[in-house]
């Protein structure tokens, strides 16, 4: 047993992830040397995680408001205003080094904390998605982590019963050592019904709710030292494990109490476990908290006072509780299995108090915990861009040759290996499932509601320039949720970044947090929530920048969403948001990548006027009914969506009348604002002609290009491929890869 | 018809079956606590799919033996009909209402997907209303659901009939012998089949094709 009165070393303050300045500040606030517990409840409240130091001047910058906006950043998820007294609730977070270590465990107690920040402010989770991120395929750890993160993250959705609607899959050796596991939920709630984690009220009980509290996930971060690892009774990993079972009787329980009205206020248990809830309970609503550590549900012998405030063990939830309503919740919670305890009460005195076997073992001052955290203006250097591709400078490939390539290559291939193990039908309502622009669920109770949520960044372009690629990550996902004809709403960032105390990796993470906020704000998309991962270094090298960007859409009429595959023969294909040549961006493209292993070029810029005059565009046509069939252009560029338009719907098409230039770039410039949309309509008739002239008279250069029909993709001039070809190459090389073949 | 659905602590495909049953049936089917002994006066009652327990144990065996399936047994006795659905075949064959075990899926993992089913049979009091040999698109969602019973309780349900429903046209998911979906007990009032055709009923889901199923129950029940 580790007591609380160890000295102080400053080993022991570094082994705790703080620095000797920081420790300093411990002191003067204090005014005495801090408890062994103290210690470790402050390196939990300040390191990196929970007090964004080194992020936080940035952050502030980022567009958070709104008139939809009903909560931005500082509670547990974002909340979102979609009418009809309803509110959409969600937030995307981070689980990459457990993951990297145990990467069952680790994507399923993501997935478990991100259903319990959106069930936690009153929200029944009705979607769910994740971003992934790889190593090289033929790095020998990827496939063992890539079916474990899988199975992981199916594991926990399945079981607690949430559908999983959309997310990523990439590969990039960059991520060999540090995976990125990058999970989203959203719920929905009811906009008078929504619970924060601000307590109200002196002397009210604080109740401890869920499962019990172990040893599991103590220190993860924090607890290195050596010399306490021979005194702990038994070596614990550090990953958490995962209970679904119990989460989803954590959720009805909690949505059962809160309906109740004996809920004040709701926090529950992620990093730093107990000490994090309580303080934030407490902090917020400027009361003090006294809890009593005897009374904590724990299912090991003989825990410390230490080891309980550090614990990481799963489900777990913290309330306050109007008195009266103590024995009704209790019965609540009961019903499902459930630990429920008093723990501690509110006080006037804004200390944060824990006894443990009739001592006291830290009292701190509670606001200071959190607020006098310490923040830094970290220096940075501003990313050196590449040179943008010589004018001449076109590598030449077959055309035909190059689809296949791409789309049999590890990034763009089907995901229907990944996808078909989450449950994507659940609870009945998805409308859109993986595999098209964006995930879309209806909205229970209404006649044609939805929304549509995708997850979307481009890590080379980010890695090429920051900036840029944090604008293009935030326009793609607000395209992909255009696509669909949904209004984009609101976002969340999982900002995903190297080492901020290497000056080029800091000016990597501002200059993406400077471009995601001039794009959230040209295109009235507020980050409502957020959380930020730093320290993802491989060997000294950090990873590619990664600020994955996910949305929320709002689609008013789902009868009239698009879908990405073709919907009939013989209908017009209409390129919108073309520039004249239709194509012509070739920095960072995939095609360069995967078709003649080059990673050079500027990636390509973002026009966030035109991107938004465009996707106002687009969303007005589908809105008014006339768009069969819509997907916009990313990654592999024109090619490429056409032939996973052709792949959803098994019609081919034929593109003519090219422009007179290289078709390289034409086919392959990954050029942004562009979508492909198909008319019913007939080219020479008035509604074309007059679409055509509103198209001019708005400054958008939307060409005729081809023809829906047959079976087979005909790009121009080049080799028809037959879309039964296409599928082959794009389903064969997921189940491949894991066959290691 | 008057139906009961049972939600078990870690059910969570309950309110998708109240949905198709009210839709196609036009009643709300009332809700059963697991804990519970007795059943509400009913004509159907449903073992919704989910993970009951956790299914930490064999998938649904913990939940054959909970309070309540005292009661469903006595139903099932009394000529009650009692469907179950992935997670209550399940259960099902746990508490040997039905023959034969749901094992792990043959590639191993979880798998969601769109699967053509045949309706094998018509001899029953579920699909009396369906047409007998047509094939019509289902989603499966479990990690659980690859049919096993030994060879002659096999020959016995392929000789009397009680293969309801059969994965068709090369879509079995799961390995299960005989593509077996769906399979009933002797008296043919207990169902227990893998897919969710609750979850195609309506217009907006990807096809209403599993409202034939709902709509033979219902109209089997408003004949009688």
């Amino acid at each position: 047993m580790i007591p609380n009165d160890i000295a102080i070393t400053p080993e022991l303050v570094e082994a705790h992830g703080l620095k000797p300045d920081e420790y300093d500040r411990i002191l003067a606030l204090i005014g005495r040397e801090p408890t062994f517990t103290e210690l470790g409840i402050f390196s939990a409240m300040w390191n990196e995680h929970c007090s964004y130091k080194s992020s936080k001047k940035w952050l502030k910058t980022l567009p958070t408001s709104g008139p939809r906006v009903i909560q931005g950043p500082g509670e547990n998820a974002g909340v979102v205003d979609i009418g009809d007294g309803e509110a959409v609730v969600f937030k995307m977070e981070s689980h990459n080094h457990p993951s990297y270590i145990e990467p069952y465990q680790g994507a399923a107690t993501g997935v478990g904390g991100i259903l319990r920040d959106v069930f936690t402010m009153g929200a029944r989770p009705i979607a769910a998605m994740n971003a992934l991120r790889f190593g090289a395929p033929d790095h020998p750890r990827t496939r063992h982590l890539v079916s474990g993160v899988v199975a992981g993250v199916g594991g926990y959705g399945n079981s607690f019963g949430v559908p999983t609607v959309g997310g990523e899959v990439n590969f990039d050796a960059r991520y060999n050592g540090n995976i990125l596991v990058n999970a989203f939920a959203a719920g929905l709630a009811r906009t008078d019904a929504i619970f924060y984690s601000k307590a109200e009220g002196v002397g009210l009980p604080v109740v401890y709710l869920g499962a019990k509290t172990g040893r599991d996930g103590v220190g993860g971060a924090t607890m290195a030292s050596a010399e306490f690892d021979d005194q702990i009774e038994e070596k614990r990993p550090t990953v958490q494990v995962g209970d679904p079972f119990t989460e989803k009787c954590l959720l009805e329980a909690c949505l059962e109490l809160m309906a109740s009205g004996a809920v004040i206020a709701i926090q529950d248990m992620g990093a730093a476990g107990l000490t994090c809830s309580a303080v934030e309970m407490g902090a917020k609503g400027d009361l003090g908290i006294e809890l009593d550590l005897d009374k904590v549900p724990v299912r090991e012998e003989r825990m410390t006072a230490y080891e309980m405030m550090l614990s990481e063990s799963q489900e777990r939830m913290l309330m306050v509780l109007k008195p009266e309503k103590e024995e009704e919740a209790k019965a609540i919670f009961r019903k499902w299995g459930l630990d429920f305890a008093v723990v501690g009460r509110t006080t006037d005195d804004l200390r944060f108090r824990i006894l443990h076997q009739g001592e006291e073992v830290a009292n701190l001052p509670i606001k200071e915990l959190g607020d006098e955290a310490p923040e830094y203006d970290r220096p940075w250097v501003e990313p050196a861009r590449p040179a943008a591709l010589a004018a001449d400078d076109v590598p030449q490939a077959d055309i035909a040759d190059a689809v296949l390539t791409l789309l049999g290559s590890p990034d763009l291939s089907s995901r229907r290996w990944v996808w078909e193990q989450y449950d994507t039908l659940i609870q009945g309502n998805s409308l859109q499932r993986p595999g098209g622009d964006a995930g879309v669920v209806r909205i229970e109770g209404h006649a044609a509601k939805a929304l549509a949520f995708s997850s979307d960044v481009t890590p080379r372009y980010c890695e090429a320039d920051p900036f840029e690629g944090g604008k293009q990550a935030v326009a793609e996902c607000w395209r992909n949720i255009t696509a669909t004809g949904a209004l984009p709403l609101a976002a969340t960032d999982n900002l995903n970044f190297g080492n901020p105390e290497r000056p080029e990796i800091m000016g990597q993470l501002v200059r993406a947090i400077q471009g995601i906020g001039e794009a959230c704000r040209a295109l009235d998309f507020p980050i409502v929530s957020g959380n930020v991962s730093l320290y993802n270094e491989t060997s000294g090298k950090g990873i590619p920048p990664t600020p994955t960007i996910a949305g929320v859409g709002l689609l008013a009429d789902a009868g009239k969403m698009a879908r990405i595959g073709f919907a009939a023969e013989g209908e017009m294909i209409v390129l919108v948001g073309a520039p004249q040549g239709w194509g012509s961006h070739l920095g960072q493209s995939a095609y360069l990548r995967d078709v003649h292993g080059r990673a050079d070029g500027t990636p390509p810029p973002v026009d966030l006027a035109a991107e938004k005059r465009v996707g106002d565009h687009v969303r007005d046509l589908i809105g008014r009914g006339i768009v069969t069939a819509c997907h916009d252009l990313s990654d592999g560029g024109l090619a490429i969506a056409l032939a996973e338009m052709a792949m959803a719907s098994g019609i081919g098409a034929t593109i003519v009348g090219l422009p007179d230039i290289d078709p390289i770039p034409v086919f392959f410039g990954e050029d942004q604002a562009r979508y492909l949309v198909t008319l019913a309509f007939d080219p020479h008739s008035a509604e074309w002609a007059a679409l055509r002239a509103e198209q001019e008279s708005l400054g958008i250069f939307a060409p005729w290009i081809g023809t829906t029909g047959g079976t087979s993709l005909k790009l121009g001039g080049a080799r028809a491929i037959s879309v039964e070809e296409l599928k082959a190459v794009h389903d064969s090389w997921f189940p491949r890869f894991i066959d290691g073949k | 018809m008057k139906s009961a659905v049972v939600t078990f602590p870690g059910s969570n495909r309950e309110r998708d079956i109240m949905h198709a049953l009210e839709l196609t049936c036009g009643r709300k089917p009332q809700a059963v606590w697991h804990a519970e002994t007795s059943l509400p006066d009913v004509d159907l009652v449903v073992l919704p799919g989910g993970f009951s327990y956790g299914d930490y144990l064999r998938s649904g065996a913990i939940a054959a033996r909970a309070p309540v399936m005292e009661a469903i047994r006595a139903f099932a006795a009394r000529g009650g009909l009692v469907l179950g659905v992935c997670n209550g075949f399940q259960m099902l064959t746990e508490a040997g209402l039905l023959p034969g075990a749901l094992m792990r899926n043959a590639g191993l993992t979880f798998v969601c997907r769109e699967v053509l089913l045949e309706t094998a049979s018509t001899a029953n009091r579920f699909t009396a209303g369906m047409r007998k040999g047509e094939v019509w698109r289902c989603p499966v969602a479990h990690h659980d659901g690859n049919y096993f019973a030994d060879g002659e309780t096999l020959a016995r349900l392929e000789g009397e009939d009680r293969v309801a429903f059969r994965y068709a046209k090369g879509t079995n998911p799961n390995g299960s012998l005989n593509d077996i979906a769906g399979i009933t007990n002797e008296a043919g009032n207990v169902l227990g089949m893998m897919p969710h055709p609750e979850n195609y009923v309506d217009d907006q889901q990807t096809s209403t094709d599993g409202r034939a199923f709902f709509d033979s129950i219902c109209v089997a029940f408003a004949a009688a």
